[in-house]
């Protein structure tokens, strides 16, 4: 696995994060969230978890990004601005990334290299939900039923 | 020159901070679901880097892992941005800084 590629994805990825965090107007932080979580899931192919990059470029740029986009378009009128900066939260988010940093270049064990593993294929996860994962499938999927129940019953309109 | 656990857990870290950098500084309640989702996918990004890095598991556990955690957060969006309309309806904004009713 070669260090050069994962090294270029990230660094498009970041790029793009960054731009989704501080961009002002919102429909273009939506893409370029969008193209960061392209960059996530191409890394996740080059570690070689191809399903679950496909997964996330399914759920997160076919469902998730559409989604902020309609949102953006129902709450349109409200274009306030956005523009004075809170150096707080900045000042916060470069500590914590400072902090992180420091602790994992200073693990030793984290210094290591991929070890040689059998590729993932579709039926080696499928065959894992259908067994060991299936009551945790099951609670997935409860949960999402009623998560999208009570996002339909939060947005129906309020009789009077 | 090989790929090391360290360099993908400090792209992970960027990334975490990159979206706790959107959710903290925005005022604006969708760019802030936007840096929720952000550090959700740094910590996908996490599971999936551990996966590859530790000796084989069967079942593969942090693949498992990622793919609930995926789920989970897509229905967290639906719900958040559902919030959002219903805010937009009540108050007429998505400006969090206007959202201080229950202030003392």
């Amino acid at each position: 696995m070669s260090s050069a590629a994962a090294v270029i994805i990230a660094i498009l990825m970041l790029a793009a994060a960054l731009a989704a965090a501080t961009v002002q107007k919102l429909m273009h932080a939506t893409l370029s969230f969008a193209l960061a979580l392209v960059g996530v899931a191409a890394l996740f192919f080059l570690l070689g978890a191809e399903f679950v990059g496909l997964v996330l470029v399914f759920v997160y740029i076919g469902a998730v990004a559409v989604l902020i986009v309609f949102t953006i378009l129902l709450t349109r009128r409200d274009v306030g601005n956005d523009r004075d900066a809170n150096w707080g939260g900045a000042l916060l988010a470069v500590a914590v990334f400072g902090g992180l940093t420091w602790a994992i270049l200073k693990t030793q064990s984290v210094a290591i290299v991929a070890p040689h593993i059998r590729t993932l294929t579709v039926k080696r996860i499928g065959e894992a939900l259908m067994t060991g994962y299936v009551w945790p499938l099951q609670c997935v999927g409860l949960l999402l039923t009623a998560a999208l129940i009570g996002a339909l019953v939060l947005v129906m309109e309020e009789k009077r | 020159m090989t790929l090391t656990l360290q360099v993908v857990l400090v792209v992970s870290a960027a990334l975490f901070s990159t979206g706790l950098l959107a959710a903290l500084s925005r005022r604006h309640a969708i760019f802030i679901l936007i840096g929720i989702e952000m550090m959700l996918a740094a910590a996908n990004l996490n599971f999936i880097a551990f996966w590859r890095f530790s000796p084989q598991s069967q079942p593969p556990v942090g693949v498992m892992i990622a793919i609930f955690s995926i789920a989970i957060s897509a229905a967290e969006a639906a719900v958040g941005l559902a919030l959002v309309i219903a805010v937009y309806r009540h108050y007429g904004t998505t400006n969090v800084d206007h959202l201080d009713q229950l202030k003392g």
